[in-house]
């Protein structure tokens, strides 16, 4: 039992009391801390996590709970069916939202969460059969095996299990192969693509999963209250989830209860106390609330719970993986067989010819160098290779296969893997979780599986790969540090360790000796020979001719689009047409 | 639905797409020079509206009382700040700005107010009092937050949107208030009355829009602001201060919400919490605008006054679920047009 | 050390309850002071600024909150009141959903709640939750019984309604269609409006499409004036009806010309010095009226400030029978409340006489409401 798994265990213990010790009336604020985590959990997987602001789960809870109002009340259902067909609309009307507004990306989002949490809303009041405005009343309670719930104290116990399987499901995501995809998804999703992550599929998971734990919340409210109308499921209170969840520290999965508990208890205390102080109840707890938290924010940007893990039992190191690495491996391709053939590759933007009819091919156990001046066209080539740009004319193939039209999910299962110019590395993840996100491809376990940590085998594997690929470039004494921690010239390295998680053919090296010192840059060289006289085949676009013209078997030169030279490195250098490129001519 | 109706309709949505053109504008302007989604927008429109309307009544508006307020404490917080870093040159302006100007617009009011002036001179003095809020919102609430993340200045925005609220239930009450119009005269164009008050609207934010225009093109202040807006770090480096920018940027928000409230006010009643849903949907043209086009973002605000009108004639119980709905395929139309990069933010 | 706790507790004394713990009466509150109902609810916590402390002889403690017209809000209040405070009678709140929350929790805690809000659905059918509910303002029913008679006294055939898309707009809608087929009134339009929404053109215009007789805005406070100042500017020459809900002054401040001569239907409180002096409720009214306007001025009367005027007047007319029962404080007193409430008989109110029995937990009857008429910015008692 680690530290961390007492404190959690002490935790449930002492709230499994509460009901018994505390007075009714904070039991029944801890039921609505406890339903507003509910929500507030699957926020912080979709919004704190994942990067998709949505101001609309309140509109969820709100399907949740005219759900079981409506069947409830005119047909008669029992509670539990109603659960499930709470569940089923509000994950059907999720579904069809989520793939509408999901593709909207930066500050589309918002807007269209908004939106839509506007529309459900005015929905539910203008529905006579719903209530209008007015609402429905006579919900009957929960029965549980004979048991009525139908006082605090036992609904107590209904809400905070659920918070918990919540709580537990969502850790138990996020510490999964699915959980790193998830991981991946800010900042564009680019990286996490590279790697074969379905970022469209991963976001709808996330946001469904959200919208399904809001509709539980709202089942619950229902049956609580026995009354539902529309206004607790406004935009106000959609805005209020997202208060919690910033409040409590939006990436963290305890930043949910937090958040809920702290602004439900500020609240409370401001309108017991700020009455007394003003003389009347009302106004001004609005604009002492609206204060306190811009404070509270300009103190704390990332949350409460940041400051409250500097005092918890920091867990001893992670497990290591013990295990080798055993997943299965490539076939590996004959020596000098033609491996990546660019024909004629062009790229314009608008007038501008940026790459013009290069051809060249990359063979397997080599390393190939492009190079060139500044503004020769050697990124923008190495975009269309990697297929982030769509080539204007030409083709590009990959042992006998065009790959110029594919997605970068699909580049990635045949074999190329692919470092970045500016490092995508996840820094608040460590260093071997994010060069396992490399070998995202060769795992197979989903969603349902990581929330019950039904995979942990396959996980061990995916981990003990990583570990082998650390060890293997060097960098074997940080697996457990933050990614960020480490220097660029560490990060560059991590970055090839990633790609070469994902078991690939080629590599594909986007200026990786870019901002390195001398010392770095000798490692990264040997580290790539030592890759080479394993077999991989390197393609590398680089800037420094030191560097280069150590390191590589055969060199493409560009200038203005053009190739203008191919050769050995010798060749390149005695070159004139060459020379006069990097040197300018002689006047 | 005929013709006539048609016409009217039209009318009607143009004038109030006009409204959320010019809090589109601020909300774009802001947006791209200090990344905050300016959600209180809408409060500066009913505190223009309703400052004006205090002043009909002939009574000093409490805006005047929380300039006061608000310069007090911009003045304790900078004036701690300056002695701090020894720069004490910079009182004379902070007590200046923060402290002088608050006190002389408060005492013009308190003496103007009973005096019934002209609706010009109101009208000026009401402006007046609101505008100032805009660089001190700022100064209080977003400068010490530059550099956060997007999604946190939002929830500060929120959060400020709940204070000016409050503030205004206990400065405006709860009951709203219409102001003269500012012309009585009604034009027959053809079948279709078209009445002076919606002409003045329409043509004062077309005015706005074109002196918005030529701020941004022409003055040196309005370059800085696009360079800002461009590139934060670049624009530093040339010496335009992140906080000059900011608080310019802020002014120039007030100064729109402030004059929209005062346009729409003889057409309206106007409450104290009516900024938000305004400003929600001048937030939608600017949605549709990218947050980046200002024509864009006008069409798109425009758009959205047709709609409302439209379907409030057809199913008014539902106008609000129409209008947003409707708003989603636009907002894909624009998403998938735009394809460009994510920030990469850090965590 | 011991200096600083005896302050500290002096000042969380000072702050907190004053009043001394020997039996008195506690009343708990919530009000929705802010929010969209706030016109409606900041009249009534103004007056529970100046309750009677005293009831028959007792101490009595209000505890005033504000539910920000959150029906969630409204509900925790009461379940503060209840479970914490351990109130003996619990009041509110303003508006219909946040009535109906409260229902539940006052029955299971065997409280009597007293309502101020309109819908009759909040007392009626009785049943055993509702048997401890009651209500202090008339019901919409009531009111548009009198309008719609007075419609069709006046040759009225078609009528249109545009009303609030909130509950007391929704309940209103309601009414009309039921008077409308009695009296054999066509309804021919029913629009809705958004208490902020800056214009309403579309409605108006389907409305005058349809060329009714009359139109009926079911509104409350100023936003009321808007629907009836754009039939005005376009040219409509029918007879405009307004509700109880816009008996305020700021509602003929922003009606202006545009109100001139609308009828409504209102409770007596309105135009109490012009009610004849055998009108039971004038006197009650005018003394109300006098404590809040001497607090807020003249003119600032409203009559929702009434309906919670009403609510304590209930209390003082069943107090001194529960005492003889029973302690403040305890479940029987409580529960002697509830039935001394519910046998008030020919109680005077602001809003008309209070006659409850077990069924009708409103308990009031025709003299609840008088038709009146704006004459001249004024209201003006319409015969």
């Amino acid at each position: 039992m680690t530290r961390g798994r007492l404190l959690f265990a002490a935790l449930v213990i002492v709230g499994a009391l509460v009901p018994v010790f505390a007075s009714e009336f904070a039991v029944t604020l801890a039921n609505y801390i406890g339903l507003y985590s509910i929500v507030a959990l699957g926020l912080v997987l979709l919004t704190g996590v994942g990067g998709l602001t949505s101001f609309g789960q309140a509109a969820f809870v709100g399907l949740g709970a005219y759900t079981t109002a409506y069947l409830t009340t005119a047909l008669g259902w029992s509670p539990w069916l109603t659960l499930l067909a709470g569940l089923a609309i509000t994950g059907a009307v999720a579904l069809v939202l989520g793939l509408l507004t999901l593709r909207l990306s930066g500050h589309y989002l918002p807007l269209g969460t908004i939106a839509w949490g506007i529309s459900l809303y005015y929905l539910f009041g203008n529905l006579d059969w719903l209530g209008g405005q007015t609402g429905l009343t006579g919900i009957p309670a929960i029965t549980f095996f004979g048991r009525t719930l139908d006082t605090g104290r036992e609904f107590f116990y209904a809400i905070w299990l659920v918070v918990l399987v919540a709580l537990v499901s969502i850790q138990n995501l996020l510490d999964s192969r699915p959980g790193r995809a998830i991981r991946s998804l800010r900042g564009g999703g680019v990286m996490a693509e590279s790697f074969g992550v379905n970022t469209a599929n991963m976001k709808i998971v996330i946001f469904l999963y959200a919208a399904l734990l809001a509709s539980i919340s709202g089942w619950l409210y229902a049956h609580l209250l026995r009354f539902v109308n529309p206004t607790p499921f406004s935009i106000n209170l959609g805005i209020e989830y997202l208060f919690m969840v910033v409040m409590g520290g939006a990436g963290y999965v305890w930043g949910a209860i937090i958040g809920a508990t702290l602004l439900t208890l500020l609240k409370e205390w401001l309108q017991d106390w700020l009455p007394k102080l003003v003389g009347q109840a009302g106004e001004f707890e609005t604009i002492v609330l609206g204060v306190l938290l811009v404070l509270l924010l300009q103190r704390a940007r990332t949350g409460i719970m940041p400051f409250l893990a500097r005092f918890l039992p920091v867990d001893i190191r992670p497990k290591t993986p013990a295990e080798p690495s055993d997943l299965p491996q490539r076939q590996r391709p004959q020596r000098g067989e033609l491996l990546l053939d660019v024909r004629a590759a062009r790229k314009t933007f608008g007038g501008l010819v940026a790459v013009n009819d290069v051809s060249f091919q990359l063979h397997a156990g080599e390393i190939l160098g492009l190079i060139g001046p500044n503004g020769a066209g050697k990124s923008t080539t190495f975009n269309l290779v990697t297929a982030v740009l769509e080539l204007s004319g030409g083709e590009i193939l990959f042992r006998g296969e065009r790959i110029d039209r594919l997605p970068s999910r699909q580049i990635i299962r045949r074999g190329i893997a692919r470092t970045f110019q500016h490092v995508h590395l996840r820094p608040n993840m460590t260093v071997l979780e994010n060069v396992a996100i490399g070998a995202h491809l060769r795992g197979h376990r989903g969603v349902l599986a990581a929330l019950v940590h039904l995979e942990r085998a396959e996980e061990h594997r995916l981990l003990a790969e990583a570990k082998a690929q650390l060890e293997r470039v060097g960098l074997g004494a940080h697996l457990h540090d933050l990614a960020g921690n480490l220097a660029l010239g560490q990060q560059r390295i991590l970055e090839i360790a990633r790609a070469l998680a994902a078991d690939p053919v080629v590599l594909l090296l986007d200026e990786p000796a870019a901002g390195l010192r001398y010392r770095e840059k000798q490692a990264l060289a040997d580290l790539l020979r030592k890759l080479k006289g394993e077999g991989m085949s390197v393609l590398l676009v680089e800037h420094d001719m030191d560097f280069v013209m150590n390191l590589v078997d055969r060199l493409v030169v560009m200038d203005f689009g053009e190739k203008i030279a191919e050769g050995l490195p010798r060749e390149i250098q005695e070159n004139p047409v060459v020379l006069e490129a990097y040197l300018g001519g002689v006047e | 639905m005929n013709l006539d109706i048609a016409l009217l309709l039209g009318q009607d949505g143009l004038t109030n797409g006009a409204i959320y053109a010019l809090l589109a504008l601020a909300l774009v302007l802001v947006f791209a020079v200090t990344r905050v989604i300016f959600v209180p927008q809408g409060e500066f429109v009913a505190y223009g509206a309703l400052t004006l309307a205090s002043l009909q009544l002939g009574k000093v508006p409490g805006t005047a009382w929380l300039l006061l307020g608000a310069g007090v404490v911009v003045a304790i917080v900078d004036t701690t700040v300056a002695l701090r870093e020894r720069r004490s040159r910079r009182l004379p302006a902070i007590l200046g700005w923060n402290l002088v100007l608050p006190l002389v617009l408060f005492a013009a009011s308190w003496w103007l107010a009973p005096r019934q002036p002209p609706l010009w001179v109101q009208t000026l003095l009401a402006l007046a009092l609101v505008i100032p809020l805009g660089p001190m919102v700022y100064r209080l609430a977003f400068q010490p937050l530059a550099n956060a993340s997007v999604l946190v200045l939002l929830i500060v925005s929120v959060a400020v949107h709940f204070a000016m609220l409050g503030l205004g239930l206990v400065f405006f009450g709860a009951e709203g208030s219409r102001t003269p119009a500012f012309t009585d005269a009604r034009f027959q164009a053809g079948t279709m009355t078209v009445s002076g008050q919606s002409l003045f609207v329409i043509g004062a934010s077309a005015l706005l829009i074109v002196a918005l225009y030529l701020f941004f093109e022409k003055t040196l202040y309005g370059k800085a602001l696009r360079a800002t807006a461009v590139n934060r770090l670049g624009a530093r480096l040339v010496g335009i201060s992140t906080t000059l920018a900011g608080k310019l940027t802020f002014t120039v928000a007030a100064a729109i919400g402030a004059a929209s409230g005062i346009l729409v006010a003889p057409i309206t009643t106007i409450y104290y919490d009516s900024g938000f849903l305004v400003g929600l949907k001048g937030f939608v043209g600017a949605i549709i605008g990218g947050l980046v086009s200002y024509p864009l973002a006008a069409a798109g605000a425009v758009l959205v006054g047709m709609l409302e009108s439209f379907s409030s004639f057809y199913a008014s119980a539902f106008k609000e679920v129409i209008v947003f709905t409707l708003i989603i395929p636009v907002l894909l139309w624009r998403s998938l047009r735009s394809h460009h990069l994510e920030e990469e933010e850090d965590e | 050390m011991h200096t600083r706790l005896l302050a500290a507790a002096a000042i969380l004394a000072a702050l907190g309850a004053a009043v001394p713990v020997h039996a008195q009466i506690k009343v708990g509150v919530t009000v929705s002071a802010t929010g969209p109902a706030a016109s409606l609810g900041i009249p009534e916590r103004n007056t529970f600024a100046f309750m009677p402390t005293t009831i028959a002889g007792q101490q009595v403690q209000y505890i005033v909150l504000d539910d920000a017209s959150d029906t969630t809000r409204a509900r925790q209040n009461t379940e503060k009141f209840v479970n914490e405070d351990k109130v003996d009678v619990i009041i509110g709140s303003t508006t219909t959903p946040n009535s109906l929350a409260m229902i539940e929790v006052a029955a299971r805690s065997r409280t009597p709640m007293i309502s101020m809000a309109a819908s009759a659905r909040i007392v009626e059918p009785m049943d055993d939750v509702r048997r401890w509910v009651f209500k202090t303002p008339q019901s919409d029913a009531l009111m548009a019984s009198a309008i719609t008679q007075h419609m069709s006294d006046n040759g009225v055939k078609t009528l249109a309604y545009i009303g609030f898309n909130d509950a007391y707009g929704e309940g209103w809608a309601g009414e009309i269609n039921k008077f409308g087929e009695l009296r054999k009134i066509k309804i021919v339009g029913s629009e809705r409006f958004n208490r902020t929404d800056t214009s309403v053109t579309g409605q108006i215009l389907k409305i005058l499409a349809t060329n009714p007789d009359a139109v009926l805005i079911g509104a409350s406070g100023t936003p009321a004036a808007l629907p009836q100042a754009t039939l005005v500017e376009r040219g409509y020459k029918g007879r405009i009806y307004q509700t109880h809900g816009v008996a305020n002054a700021d509602f003929l401040r922003v009606g202006g010309k545009n109100v001139e001569g609308t009828l409504l239907p209102a409770g007596p409180i309105l135009v109490a010095e012009q009610l004849p002096e055998s009108n039971p409720s004038r006197k009650v009214a005018l003394e109300y009226k006098k404590l809040y306007e001497a607090k807020h001025g003249p003119g600032s009367l409203s009559t929702f400030g009434g309906h919670a005027w009403d609510t304590v007047l209930i209390l003082q007319a069943a107090a001194p029978e529960a005492l003889k029962k029973a302690k403040p404080g305890t479940p029987e007193f409580r529960a002697a409340l509830r039935d001394a409430i519910e046998g008030i008989r020919d109680l005077r109110a602001t809003h008309g006489v209070f006659n409850m029995s077990p069924q009708d937990h409103n308990g009031l009857d025709q003299r609840a409401r008088v038709m009146v008429r704006i004459d001249k910015g004024q209201w003006k008692l319409a015969q």
